[in-house]
């Protein structure tokens, strides 16, 4: 992994309100580090005159006032991180989801997608700590000691001499120790995240624990494998801890170089009280900010890998291409297609035509490319070579929303969002339609009577709670929602079901096809005797079967 | 204290010791630092008044003595304080997973998002400990022995002293969680929808865009967003300003402690150390303020993860029957008032026997194996050989692959077995082959459960695994789910030749059930018909139904 620059100037491009965010912070650092040096003189003032018994009101008041200007910097500079971490967060989670309309659904159903979302959701939030904790300090490191120094040149030049010197010491130091922190701790994690990943294997696996009655015998491999977390992660912190020691010890050690010399020439009546104190008071402020950010870093280190992974995810945006408007109905047709993924061939030079108002069911084992057919006429999945072409017009060119407004698809699984019943199955059409009347086609109606609250049920996560079959009247409610669909294209719309729920798909899937080119993978004899023709696709080649016996058995003799 | 920290404490009490020593360890480094800086003052003031070195040297030592000792002080905190916490997290993911193992699965556990969110709960108890209950209890006992040595400085001083610090650690705490309490109490479900939100979009791309679906849900998301960083920027405001009142507070309190020191006369050398003493120890007490916004943020977790604190009750087990396994006239209903999931079912299961269970889905089928195998007591009836997996036992339909090598996975069931018994067991599933073609054979990692092998391969590890328990009934939940129509015949005959003992199989695929001594057709929980495969076949009903449907599928599909 490359190491992490401590700010990302893409950031300023990507997300332009943050430019006026870091400007109000850069100008909260100036007055922050001249608010500072104010505060020590007054303060050594105040003290120096406290030393001879006597109080110095005017420095006294000063020093409130200066606190209370300090109090108010502070207030302005935590806001505004936090705005512009709203902010950021804000615009990337926006360009990252809507970064979804130019992937390939298939690539987001993926663990890629998986993380796409981690990402989007809790990853992001990591960026408080960043821009909240870390960013601040970084800007005070750079104020606070020009501004301490500059002071330290009027009071009293050796010692601004001797800050100047040890100054850079510190990021030096932060550079070398955690340099050697970080590579300790990436070749740990890996490790430690396979430990703590074993924890959630071991809790999603009771189920089958004790069904080989291996539940009890289990706990003490969970607390074994807990104790080896434990131990690997006490081994990366004596590290990672190690560089705060470090910073600590040398800013420590600065400022024992400026105060002896300070006290030596207090002895010897060289130099006043009042430059003393302001010399022991301003010297560890001028440190502070640089350790602080150093500290802050490693907290923040989650947020900026989220930050860097949502900067590069995001391909600079194409320009929207408008795609030919297919005219319909018109023949489909594949000419000479293959599909080629990252390892396998899903089809091989496929041509074919499938006319207006035919249907064509097809048939083949599992991972024969049957779904990959599918995906092709939806514009989910370009061919490798060859063309898909609709009405004489090549999908690849076409305008894909208004070509797939023509298509009704009931996809094998299809996903059910976090939302009601009737969402779920309006998605995408107008909210007056006609949801009773989809419902009842698919016999979606006895479904929904039956849900404690109809169709205002809220779903669970992804759907929990329903059936395959009831999710599959919803998917074909959802199709018939689409009354100007053209196409129709079904995915093993009965596969997983009881008899009770197939008989009634199969009914509702035979009305969806009525006046309508249909493609359909499907096995059941019922929906097959509809067909018109029968393809069996097997190792990516499609060919074609001949019609089955028109009656199919209805019942055999014992 | 809430019921949930209560009960985190509990736990930590063995570790009590070590949480101390963390404790004071912190409290020695902040008043190390706090000693050094009036040290340091009182020296400088001392000098100016030129008196001879000797004089000095006692505090010259002591300057550097706890220079060095903060930061080493720090380091070690810092160490012991998460070895304790570790120490103790690895007691609470051993609780957690003895709690879990020990009572019966529910529907619920088996969401991912749930399980996952369990493993970062269990971060809430490291935070409250190491960001809360530490730091905390060292700044109150810094807090007190500062008042104390102020006390024993001047008298008078010690009361605004003492102010400040109740108000930075008792008043602005409690503001710090109040004024936010309610805007944070929406941000958490904001960001739990907008995670949501994020999952839809990338695991529903595909219906979305079918649907033309995707910029309504994409705006649905952005407008989340929006709200969230809304939330976010007031949070913010008012949270930001409590850290302005905690700079003010310090400075403030110092200038009080300054005007009452000097007017009660205290001596002029004094009020320094007062005054830089009293600004170190307000800024240490203003870790209160942290520790409390921690403290608010943790309260749900905690509350989630101290219910499965409780110590785990000792499970009371299925009392051991002995003779046939089986059911005798067993009944269950889940919920009062529901249908019963499995009425008045008779099963004898003597060695060698071979029993299919069949019927739609939602009939009762996996009821009735988690009856004999004593996952679900019956509400009335006998149960025999429930309980003992190497009685009844197999495959059930949650069989989890867990995140390790397959040898690893199949000696869950029987960790003495050998090489052979391993090879055995695997042919008669089909897996062997594909484990030979193997690299590294029998030591192939499988991924995240079982993420790195197709569907069909992770079954017949799932069955190999199965096998490999041979119990005295097998209990087999849709072995050949996933795989192909040959293939399931193909592995269907080698199980039943490779198994001496009885067998209950569940089933949707009703070719191969010729052989078997008797079937079951299962109907909303009901035996509706039982018998051969030849008497069934020739009687009407929900059998001789499917066998037809299902020949005729084959006649086409193959």
């Amino acid at each position: 992994m490359s190491r992490r620059r401590p700010f990302d100037p893409r950031l300023l491009r990507r997300v332009p309100a943050t430019r006026r965010h870091f400007a109000v912070l850069g100008l909260c650092g100036v007055a922050t580090a001249v608010v500072v040096v104010l505060q020590a003189t007054a303060l050594a003032a105040v003290l120096a005159a406290a030393a001879g018994g006597q109080l110095d009101r005017t420095a006294l008041g000063l020093f409130v006032g200066l606190v209370a200007a300090r109090a108010g910097l502070a207030w302005a500079q935590g806001a505004v991180t936090a705005w512009s971490a709203a902010a950021v967060k804000q615009a990337l989670r926006v360009e990252l989801l809507g970064s979804v309309t130019r992937r390939d659904p298939a690539w987001l159903a993926s663990q890629r997608g998986g993380s796409l979302a981690t990402l989007a959701g809790r990853g992001l939030d990591g960026l408080d700590a960043y821009f909240t904790g870390y960013l601040p300090q970084l800007v005070l490191g750079v104020t606070i000691p020009i501004a301490v120094l500059a002071r330290l040149v009027f009071a009293d030049w050796t010692s601004a001499l001797i800050v100047a010197v040890t100054i850079p010491l510190i990021p030096i130091f932060g550079a070398l120790v955690g340099w050697q922190a970080q590579v300790a701790t990436e070749r740990q994690w890996r490790r430690l995240s396979r430990l703590g990943g074993h924890f959630l294997d071991m809790l999603s696996g009771l189920p089958t624990l004790r069904a080989f009655g291996r539940a009890q015998a289990q706990v003490d491999v969970v607390r074994r494998m807990a104790d080896a977390h434990r131990a690997a992660t006490m081994r990366t912190l004596r590290i990672a801890f190690l560089s705060a020691l470090v910073l600590e010890l040398v800013a420590t050690i600065s400022v024992a170089l400026v105060a002896v010399p300070v006290g030596l020439r207090l002895l010897s009546g060289g130099m006043t009280l009042e430059v003393a104190l302001l010399v022991l008071l301003l010297t560890p402020e001028a440190y502070l900010p640089l350790r602080a950010a150093g500290s802050k870093f490693h907290a923040s280190l989650e947020g900026l890998t989220a930050l860097d992974e949502a900067l590069s995810a995001l391909p600079p945006e194409p320009a929207p291409v408008v795609g030919t408007a297919v005219a319909r109905p018109g023949p489909i047709v594949l000419s000479g297609v293959t599909v080629e993924y990252e390892r396998t061939t899903a089809l091989r030079d496929v041509t074919l035509t499938i006319a207006p108002g035919e249907r064509v069911a097809i048939v083949g084992p599992s991972g024969a490319g049957k779904s990959t057919l599918l995906g092709l006429l939806l514009g989910f999945v370009r061919p490798t070579t060859g063309q898909v072409l609709v009405s004489g017009v090549d999908l690849a060119a076409a305008d894909l929303d208004a070509w797939r407004r023509t298509v009704a698809w009931v996809p094998q699984r299809a996903h059910l969002f976090a939302g009601t019943v009737a969402d779920n199955v309006r998605l995408g059409a107008p909210a007056d339609a006609d949801l009773a009347r989809a419902a009842a086609a698919a016999a979606l109606d006895e479904v929904v009577d039956a849900l404690p609250e109809g169709w205002q049920t809220t779903l669970g996560e992804r759907g929990y709670g329903l059936s395959s079959g009831q999710r599959q009247r919803i998917a074909l409610a959802r199709a018939f929602l689409r009354d100007q669909a053209s196409l129709v294209l079904l995915d093993e719309p009965t596969a997983r079901l009881d008899a009770a729920s197939e008989a009634a798909v199969v009914e509702a899937t035979i009305n969806l096809l009525a006046g309508r080119t249909g493609v359909f993978v499907a096995h059941r004899p019922a929906l097959l005797a509809v067909a018109d023709r029968v393809l069996r696709v097997e190792d990516g080649v499609v060919t074609e079967l001949l019609r089955p016996a028109p009656a199919l058995p209805t019942g055999v003799g014992g | 204290m809430t019921a949930a920290e209560r009960v985190v404490l509990r736990i930590a009490r063995p570790w009590l010791s070590r949480l101390v020593g963390a404790g004071l360890l912190a409290a020695g480094t902040e008043l190390a630092g706090l000693a050094l800086m009036a040290t340091a003052t009182w020296l400088l003031i001392t000098a100016a008044g030129q008196p001879p070195v000797a004089a000095l040297t006692v505090a010259i030592v002591a300057v550097r003595t706890l220079a060095i000792a903060r930061g080493v002080l720090r380091y070690t905190e810092r160490l012991a304080g998460h070895d304790a916490v570790l120490r103790i997290i690895t007691e609470v993911r051993a609780r957690i997973f003895a709690t879990l193992s020990s009572r019966p699965t529910r529907a619920t556990d088996r969401s991912g998002d749930a399980l996952s969110r369990l493993v970062s709960d269990v971060d809430a108890v490291q935070d409250l400990l190491l960001r809360v209950l530490v730091p905390g209890a060292a700044a109150g006992l810094v807090a007190a022995l500062a008042v104390l040595g102020a006390g024993l400085l001047s008298p008078p001083a010690a009361l605004p002293l003492a102010a400040g610090l109740l108000l930075a650690g008792v008043l602005l705490p409690w503001l710090a969680s109040a004024l936010t309490r309610r805007t944070a109490a929406e941000v958490a479900p904001l960001r739990g929808a907008l995670a949501v939100d994020a999952v839809d979009l990338t695991a529903g791309a595909a219906d979305l865009a079918a649907f033309g679906a995707t910029d309504a849900a994409l705006a649905k998301a952005a407008g989340r967003a929006a709200e969230l960083a809304r939330l976010e920027r007031r949070l913010a405001l008012v949270g930001w300003a409590v850290d302005g009142a905690g700079v003010l507070l310090a400075g403030a309190t110092a200038a009080a402690v300054v005007l009452t020191a000097l007017h009660a006369g205290t001596s002029g050398t004094l009020v320094g150390v007062l005054a830089v003493g009293t600004i170190a120890a307000v800024e240490s007490a203003l870790a209160l303020v942290g520790a409390a916004r921690q403290r608010t943020q943790l309260g749900t977790a905690l509350s989630r993860v101290s219910v499965l604190l409780a110590d785990p009750s000792p499970d009371a087990g299925v009392a051991a029957v002995t003779g046939t396994p089986g059911l005798d006239a067993v009944s269950v209903t889940y919920r009062s008032g529901a249908a019963p999931a499995l009425r008045d079912v008779t099963l004898r299961l003597p060695a060698g026997r071979r029993v299919a269970v069949v019927g739609p889905s939602g009939a009762g089928k996996s009821t009735l194996l988690a009856v004999l195998a004593g996952a679900v007591r019956p509400d009335s009836g006998t149960v025999v050989g429930a309980g003992d997996p190497h009685r009844v036992g197999g495959l059930f339909a949650d069989a989890h692959v867990f995140h390790a090598p397959v040898r690893d996975n199949l000696l869950l069931a029987r960790p003495d077995a050998s090489d052979d018994d391993l090879a055995a067991a695997a042919a008669a599933a089909g897996f062997l082959d594909w484990v030979q073609n193997q690299p590294v054979g029998w030591e192939t990692e499988v991924g995240e459960d079982g993420g790195q092998l197709s569907g069909g391969q992770r079954q017949r590890l799932a069955l190999t695994r199965a096998l490999l328990l041979r119990p005295e009934v097998l209990v087999l939940d849709e072995p050949t789910e996933g795989l192909d129509p040959g293939a399931a015949d193909a592995v269907l005959a080698a199980v039943l030749a490779a198994t001496p003992g009885a067998i209950v199989l569940v089933t949707h695929r009703l070719n191969g059930l010729d052989g078997f001594d008797e079937i079951l057709v299962l109907d909303a929980g009901r035996v509706v018909q039982r018998g051969r495969h030849a008497d069934l076949v020739a009687r009407p009903g929900w059998y001789r139904d499917q066998w037809s449907t299902q020949q005729g599928y084959l006649a086409i599909a193959t």
